[in-house]
């Protein structure tokens, strides 16, 4: 038994904190924000340049990382410092299904990816497939040696940056049906895709993406056609593990901001941490996070467990970061009063990425249903 | 016991709810639904209040000297459970429900003269002007101060108020400062109404986390106020700002807002799907809006039995902190549900304060920005006194503190 973390992480934890605290304080990421791209093109090169990406991927994918905990190491940080730049998209989700999936040429963009040149964005959700992964309904059909996409992709994060897009389509069967799913790599200019962004509530932009008779040579699919559920919930469960290590890196954040807080305003002539009604509010706040750091590293430890280990550990993680994160937001606003409630106060961006971070890859009932449903398998 | 409106009553409701649907504007109910009337321009609310005065209905809790209706705890309760339920924007309270009421008590008879009246017609929009960076729970540590000049013409007013809601759209504050450095903290407040066109007064916008324009800040340098604006006497503005307070507090309990946005969470669960079907019939989902409706069905009958109790002449004192706190738990409820409702269609950002946002924002189940709506509405267990304070209030008059 070891909890401490391989020296490399420890490294690049370090560097990514100290780089991110000195170079992302709140009016950086603010500025960033309300930005038309929303993301800063400056920071992401730098931050490829610390390795944060090359974490994200395996040795053989040309990263030198890829595992449960690089992940959970890597966003951490960035959630700590409530970063709005989409590594989770580009890298983790996107990236992450053409590394895996990928023949040798669209392999290469991994490259590009790690060394920060390529947006990348999976477009996998649609209006009414809710979290549901296998609720595809835009499809894929063949047309000579070109397949065209015809659907509707909902809440693209990165669209409107991204050189390339990952489209999940149907091949064959029903919305439901795990088989029939395949992936294509597309370049995002490509004829028929129309790309509707818009800002997002915590930071950063998505966009619904339309697809009308987008043609693209079969060579676009990554790896067999309709079989590609498996890698996409495989993916989905490292970025949901990224996501609720985003959560637990903004959890700190705003435990930490509340609990200084607490000992420095004063009402009534004394520490407002003094009347006992708050303090032990923030004890349960504290003993929460200790239950949601342990939840995350229940996760990452199983990433590469088997598929029901990982999935079971994936759901019950998701939803302990779920409620935790909510408790977390809910009460660090209460206890500091109206200040809380300004956007320049760090704590409002922060509570808004921990309760958004619920509405991504299934939130709290979903993952608490899908708990029993792996349980009873 | 008899949970029934009496015949009378029912007459009124009828009345209430076929002039609702005969005079609230479309336009402005469509802001209101989904959205709790953030959205609404100062232009729009200030025709919903023309509206309501043309029918006599805009200051009801006015004596009917100045205007009022002088109508009892039920209708009341009556009318502002009817206007939540059909969307009708709220009436904005500074002036109508809180300044006013001090004034018929407190106020001289030339205040009530050239104030009400101009109120009434529109003339005024006033703002609320009590909390300070280091005043917000403990008020009366507030420091902006008056001091009289030598003439005895004028208070020179010198500090700042902060979360003043709407104060850009205002053009009078009624301020609480402190006219007696020396005294005990709450005897030496004064209750001011100062013209917001006064030299030395400058308003400074605080986005809030929703990115709404909502509240500001209220600087003072040197501000001088006529004499003959002070309300009531020197150093009893306390008094007349704990009388405030307490018409702060009616109508705390939202049952009316908290009714339609029960519908409306209902609504959108009926059209999002989950896992194919509709997502009202997940019974996990379903759960958790019947466990919400069913607090909601007995907060109504606990506000019912307080609103009658004052009907009846009592005066309801810990009751208005108990459907505070249980009102604001209930209406932020209703505002995660919204939120859980519609998936990861909570994220997308519709903001006024960022020009063109909402330009091609996707809704498919026009739901309105409701996750903006649920950070917003942390607010209500924060503000009027924070639901800790109301806690505070609660066990210490139950346990004879
Ligand atoms: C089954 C059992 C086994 C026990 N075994 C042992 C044992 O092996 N050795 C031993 O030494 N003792 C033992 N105890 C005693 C135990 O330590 C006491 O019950 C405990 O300290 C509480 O004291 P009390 O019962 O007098 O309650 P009180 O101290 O009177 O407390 C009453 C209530 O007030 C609350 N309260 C008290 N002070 C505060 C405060 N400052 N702020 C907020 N809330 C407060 C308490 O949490 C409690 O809810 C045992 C008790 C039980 C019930
Ligand atoms: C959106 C919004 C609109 C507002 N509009 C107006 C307005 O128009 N005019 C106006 O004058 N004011 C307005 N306010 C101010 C509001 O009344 C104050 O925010 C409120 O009084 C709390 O004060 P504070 O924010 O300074 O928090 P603090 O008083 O600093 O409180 C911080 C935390 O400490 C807790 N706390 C404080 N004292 C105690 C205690 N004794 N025991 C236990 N817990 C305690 C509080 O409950 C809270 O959780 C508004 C506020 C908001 C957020």
């Amino acid at each position: 038994m070891n909890f401490e973390l391989t020296e490399e992480r420890q490294m690049l934890q370090d560097s990514l904190r100290r780089f991110l605290r000195e170079r992302y304080d709140t009016a950086t990421r603010n500025a960033i924000i309300d930005s038309d791209t929303g993301i800063s093109a400056d920071i992401w090169a730098q931050l490829a340049e610390l390795g944060v990406i090359g974490a994200l991927f395996t040795e053989e994918q040309g990263g030198f990382g890829g595992k449960g905990f690089d992940l959970a190491v890597v966003f951490e940080e960035l959630g700590r410092a409530g970063v709005v730049e989409p590594f989770l998209d580009t890298a983790v989700l996107a990236g992450g299904l053409v590394a895996d999936l990928g023949d040798e040429s669209q392999q290469s963009l991994v490259e590009e990816i790690i060394g920060g040149t390529c947006q990348m964005a999976f477009a996998h959700g649609e209006p009414t497939s809710r979290y549901d992964l296998n609720r595809v309904q835009a499809t894929a059909k063949a047309d000579g040696d070109n397949i065209v996409l015809n659907g509707h992709k909902a809440v693209v994060i990165n669209a409107e940056a991204a050189d390339h897009l990952v489209i999940s389509a149907r091949e064959s069967g029903q919305p439901g049906d795990d088989t029939g799913i395949s992936l294509f790599l597309v370049p995002s200019g490509t004829k028929g895709i129309t790309i509707q962004g818009y800002a997002l509530l915590a930071g950063g932009r998505a966009a619904e993406v339309m697809l009308d008779d987008v043609t693209i040579p079969a060579t676009a699919r990554l790896g067999k056609a309709g079989e590609a559920f498996a890698a996409i919930e495989a993916r989905i469960a490292a970025a949901s593990i990224a996501q609720c290590a985003e959560t637990l890196g903004a959890m700190e954040t705003a435990t930490t901001l509340t609990k200084d807080y607490l000992m420095t305003r004063k009402q009534f002539g004394r520490p407002i941490g003094t009347f006992q009604a708050l303090a032990h509010r923030m004890s349960d706040l504290l003993i929460e996070m200790e239950q949601a750091r342990s939840a995350v590293i229940n996760a990452a430890g199983h990433l590469e467990a088997d598929r029901n280990t990982r999935e079971a550990n994936v759901s019950a993680t998701k939803n302990l970061m779920g409620r935790a994160g909510r408790l977390v937001a809910e009460d660090s606003i209460q206890m500091h009063g109206g200040i809380a409630m300004t956007q320049e106060y760090e704590l409002a961006h922060i509570a808004k990425r921990i309760v958004m971070g619920d509405h991504r890859f299934g939130d709290t009932d979903y993952h608490l249903e899908r708990f029993i449903d792996l349980s009873a398998a | 016991m008899d949970l029934s409106y009496t015949a009378e009553e029912k007459a009124f409701r009828d009345e209430v709810r076929s002039f609702l649907a005969e005079k609230l504007p479309k336009d402005l109910q469509d802001k209101v639904s989904g959205s709790d009337g953030e959205g609404l321009t100062k232009a729009d609310m200030e025709r919903w209040h023309a509206i309501l005065n043309d029918q006599g209905w805009l200051v009801p809790n006015w004596p009917k000297k100045y205007g009022g209706a002088e109508w009892n705890a039920v209708q009341k309760h009556i009318f502002e459970e009817e206007a939540g339920a059909a969307n009708a924007p709220r009436i904005v309270p500074f002036g109508f429900s809180m300044l006013a009421p001090v004034l018929h008590k407190f106020g001289s008879q030339e205040q009530n003269d050239y104030w009400l009246p101009r109120m009434l017609n529109g003339d005024d929009w006033w703002c609320q002007g009590y909390s300070e960076p280091g005043a917000g729970s403990d008020l009366a540590s507030l420091k902006t101060s008056a001091v009289k000049n030598e003439a005895g013409t004028h208070y020179i007013v010198n500090g700042q108020k902060t979360w003043t809601t709407l104060g850009q759209h205002a053009n009078m504050i009624f301020c609480l400062v402190r006219t007696d450095k020396d005294a005990k903290q709450q005897e030496g407040i004064s209750f001011l109404l100062i013209d917001m066109d006064t030299p030395g007064i400058e308003v400074r916008p605080i986005i809030l986390l929703d990115g709404s324009p909502e509240v500001n800040e209220v600087w003072f340098t040197d501000v001088e106020v006529p004499v003959e604006n002070l309300v009531g006497e020197e150093n009893k503005g306390w008094t007349y700002a704990k009388y405030l307070l307490t018409h702060e507090r009616t109508n705390i309990a939202g049952v009316g807002v908290s009714k339609a946005g029960l519908a409306t969470v209902k609504r959108l669960a009926k059209s999002e799907m989950s896992n194919g079907k509709p997502l009202i019939q997940n019974p996990h989902f379903a759960a958790r809006v019947a466990q919400v409706e069913i607090d909601l069905k007995a907060m109504a009958t606990t506000n019912l039995r307080i609103i009658s109790k004052a009907a009846g002449g009592g005066t309801p004192g810990i009751e208005a902190s108990m459907l505070k706190v249980k009102g604001t738990i209930i209406r932020q409820a209703i505002n995660d549900l919204a939120r859980r409702a519609v998936g990861a269609y909570a994220m997308p950002f519709a903001s006024e304060a960022v020009e063109g946002s909402n330009a091609g924002l996707p809704d498919p189940l026009g739901a309105g920005p409701v996750a903006a709506q649920y950070f917003n509405n942390r607010k209500l267990s924060i503000f009027g006194g924070s639901n800790e304070i109301q806690r505070g209030i609660i066990a210490k008059v139950s346990m004879g503190g």
